[in-house]
């Protein structure tokens, strides 16, 4: 759906102002970046700062932790399984290291478990690789360039986004990970965007200090992702994986070591039982929660699965009291709603503009602050651009930086967006996109050390489902890195305590027991919620009504 | 906000009448669904909970490739499912799986050309030229001509056409000579990046510096700094402007490694 008549005479008020506004950036002149104060001011407006949007958790580790309404509701539910149905004396499978999740860090993990000599088993909810990584349009940071950067800064900026509430532990093992995981990747064949002579380009983020952002056209996650999946498809042998097939609680011996888990094949509805002798949990974020009923840039499958199996095996949680909302996700046309417009268009020059074509914030704040602007300019000032749905938007000024960085810059370094526009007949190197700020990113998770290691010996965890890397927000470029940085040290600790420190005993699920009994002490009321979530419901409320069988006899389900 | 197909609109969409409902074919039963949906969120809204055929929702996984076609035409189009806007009277069959052959391999023992790739998909020679993979390309990539490109040992060229590759399969599910190419599409851009490429030596010399422990000590004093202290030095350190030169340098060198 092209623009209507309606948007574009309000595109006309923009391009009143470009000239001017492209003027200033030539001569680098900015609009002021905000105060450390004027940030703490401005984040009032931010979701994570509604108290109406979070409750407190009633049982288990984090006891009293106020987080999301939409994952207390999955911490407050049963379990999917009864437990005393289940057999776990014959695994189905049995593996040195279990890995949950195909995602960014679970193939990273698996790869690097290989490496050290683990026969692995990597399980995942849909297809390998169906993942937020995939998503992940912007960049990877590292600091590479050492004439002009270092890990050094690059910890301080990590530090400075997240509030300076990150863990220094992990932010220095992320810091230091990460020219490590370029190298990785660069042998690996992934095709980084380089000048001829093999240097890697690079450029700005939200709240960087130096130009560290590596990329590959703006499909820089989908290149990583297919880059190592198909490396992971090269080691059949000791890489197993099982597609369409979640997890759905983990399995703890009677040595108190986690030992594999409980699957489900989501298309013959069977149990399935893996045994190992380490587990790694990377199953990603939660976007499809759809918190205070934010739209999302999220996969399919993001629904906080290993956190919820994770946290009844004993896991406590750090820092999901905050998400982190992408400042620009598409809001029109409808059918491109919740979709990604990374940061890099921001990074390469473009505005961020009201309804008057007026400017309002820098456009290169961290995220949260970026994003609090936004819906400040939209619900208090009044100064959104009304959308055909009723809905606000503002401006993402596309067509400057083929005016500042000459014509064809934008097909060049944004193609993937750019023929996605080209089919709803916007031309984004012509008229501007518009966006608001979208569920992006789950910044906090389980409880991790700089091992990985988890709180349940035996299980791991790396990337999204995990927390503390990141603090209270993250930085644009820092999640590809988590994930690929973490991932493969849970995989070498996990390989580690698999061939050094297993024990073998007998597998239990007590403790998802233990855990129901805890709820009902509680006086939880699960209203018959079963988690983990699986997939999100998105058919048809109408249709659901009509399903009227409430019970199966025979072949029909 | 709404969501990506929000199950709490429900009560809007109920008070309110749908127009411009258009009728589709989904796998040969007519559903009517309003026709600003994409093919996927038709699914959903004829009733269907998806498991196959559904993925990043967003145009980059290849998860929902969707061959469809309209009464009058003996055509067979092709689109992803989450980007494709429905149409009246579409003939829609999902293809989320499609078995294709993968050789094995390792990429350290691999040289990066064109009899690699002939050696590895020996089935290559087998193109005939007539271009439905091309056609059938919901990224709009000419398969045909990267497929060329690589039986000519032409690495760089194939890596580079195909680099926009969902890899939904739908050019395997159509390809009368059997090839997966989307398969030795990845084997050529793998063997591109690995080799072909020139390596970058900067980032030969951060790993060395970080094995070298270089900067370990500005790191230990960070580690350290209490948060005011830690968010003076975050304010007064220098940014690189957006856009100066490559080889910018700041005036603070302290943390860096010079040559």
């Amino acid at each position: 759906m092209p623009y209507t008549p309606e948007l574009k005479k309000l595109i006309k008020r923009v391009e009143k102002t470009r000239p001017e506004r492209v003027e200033r950036k030539k001569k680098g002149e900015e609009f002021p970046a905000l105060s450390l104060k004027e940030r703490e001011d401005i984040l009032k407006y931010h979701p994570d700062f509604k108290d109406e949007g979070r409750s407190e958790i009633k049982v288990g580790s984090s006891k009293g932790y106020k987080i999301s309404n939409e994952i207390v509701d999955l911490l407050h539910a049963e379990s999917r399984v009864s437990t005393e149905l289940l057999d776990l004396s014959n695994p189905d499978y049995e593996a040195d290291v279990l890995v949950i999740g195909g995602g960014g860090a679970g193939t990273s993990a698996a790869l690097t478990a290989r490496e050290n000599g683990a026969k692995v088993i990597l399980a995942t909810k849909l297809r390998h690789g169906d993942a937020n990584t995939m998503m992940a349009e912007g960049g990877i940071q590292a600091a590479t360039k050492n004439t002009k950067d270092s890990p050094y800064y690059h910890y301080l900026d990590a530090m400075g986004g997240g509030h300076f509430t990150n863990d220094p532990d992990l932010v220095e093992e992320l810091v230091n990970g990460a020219p490590l995981v370029i190298q990785w990747l660069e042998k690996l064949g992934a095709m980084f965007s380089k000048f001829d002579d093999g240097r890697l380009k690079t450029m700005h983020g939200g709240g960087t200090s130096r130009k560290r952002m590596h990329y590959a056209g703006d499909i820089t996650g989908a290149e990583i992702m297919r880059t190592i999946r198909d490396e992971a498809r090269s080691h059949t042998d000791d890489i197993k994986v099982l597609e369409f097939s979640p997890a759905v609680e983990l399995i703890i011996n009677k040595k108190g070591i986690c030992s594999g888990a409980v699957l489900y094949n989501l298309e013959t509805e069977e149990y399935i039982i893996v045994k190992a002798k380490a587990t790694i949990m990377a199953t990603g974020g939660s976007g499809r929660l759809h918190m205070q009923n934010f739209m999302t840039t999220n996969h399919y499958g993001a629904t906080a699965d290993g956190l919820i199996m994770a946290y009844r095996a004993g896991v406590s949680l750090k820092f999901l009291h905050t998400v982190q909302y992408h400042p620009t996700g598409a809001v029109f046309p409808e059918q491109s709603e919740g979709l990604l417009i990374t940061e890099k268009f921001r990074g390469a020059g473009a505005n961020i503009v009201n309804v008057e074509g007026k400017q309002f914030v820098y456009e290169r704040e961290p995220r949260d602050v970026e994003a609090s602007a936004i819906i400040r300019e939209c619900i208090e000032a009044g100064k959104g651009i009304p959308l055909p749905n009723g809905k606000y938007g503002v401006w993402l000024d596309s067509p400057m930086i083929d005016i500042i960085k000459g014509e064809g810059t934008v097909r060049k370094e944004f193609p993937g967006k750019w023929i996605l526009f080209k089919r709803y007949d916007i031309d984004i190197t012509k008229d501007p996109m518009l966006v608001y700020p979208t569920l992006h990113y789950q910044n906090g998770g389980l409880e991790i050390n700089s091992k990985c290691e988890t709180s349940l010996p035996g299980l791991y965890a790396g990337g999204e489902v995990s927390g503390g890397v990141h603090g209270e927000n993250r930085l644009m470029g820092n999640s590809l890195l988590d994930v690929t940085v973490f991932g493969r040290i849970a995989g070498e600790a996990a390989a580690g305590f698999a061939h050094n420190k297993y024990k073998d005993a007998k597998l239990t699920l007590e403790h998802v027991d233990k855990y129901h009994k805890e709820l009902k002490r509680e006086g939880v009321d699960t209203k018959g919620r079963v988690s983990p979530m699986l997939l999100p419901d998105y058919s048809n409320p109408d249709v659901r009504k009509r399903q009227l069988t409430t019970q199966y006899l025979g072949t029909m389900r | 906000m709404s969501k990506d197909s929000a199950p709490k609109n429900k009560s809007k969409k109920q008070s309110e009448p749908i127009h411009d409902m258009v009728p589709i074919f989904l796998m040969g039963k007519k559903y009517d669904v309003p026709a600003t949906l994409t093919i996927q969120k038709a699914f959903e809204y004829a009733g269907y909970q998806l498991v196959r055929g559904c993925g990043c929702r967003g145009g980059i996984c290849g998860a929902c490739g969707t061959v469809y076609r309209f009464p009058d035409s003996y055509r067979i189009e092709v689109g992803l499912a989450c980007q494709t806007v429905v149409e009246p009277n579409m003939y829609i069959a999902q293809i989320p799986f499609f078995p294709a052959n993968r050789a094995q391999y390792d990429l350290e023992k691999l040289e990066p050309t064109g009899s690699t790739v002939t050696a590895l998909y020996p089935e290559i020679y087998k193109c005939v030229g007539c271009g439905t993979c091309t056609r059938s390309c919901p990224m709009d990539i000419d398969v045909m001509e990267y497929i060329s490109r690589a039986i000519r040992g032409d690495i760089a060229g194939a890596a580079e056409l195909s680099f926009d590759c969902v890899m939904c399969g739908l050019c395997a599910a159509r390809c009368p000579a059997e090839e997966a190419q989307y398969n030795i599409a990845i084997l050529t851009r793998r063997l591109y990046g690995r080799y072909i490429v020139p390596g970058a030596r900067h980032l030969k010399d951060a790993v060395e510096n970080i094995k070298k422990k270089k900067f370990e000590k500005g790191l230990g004093k960070l580690k350290k700094m209490n948060v005011d202290k830690l968010k003076e030095v975050y304010n007064e350190r220098e940014t690189e402007p957006q856009f100066g030169p490559e080889d910018w340098e700041p005036e603070n060198k302290d943390y860096l490694v010079t040559k």
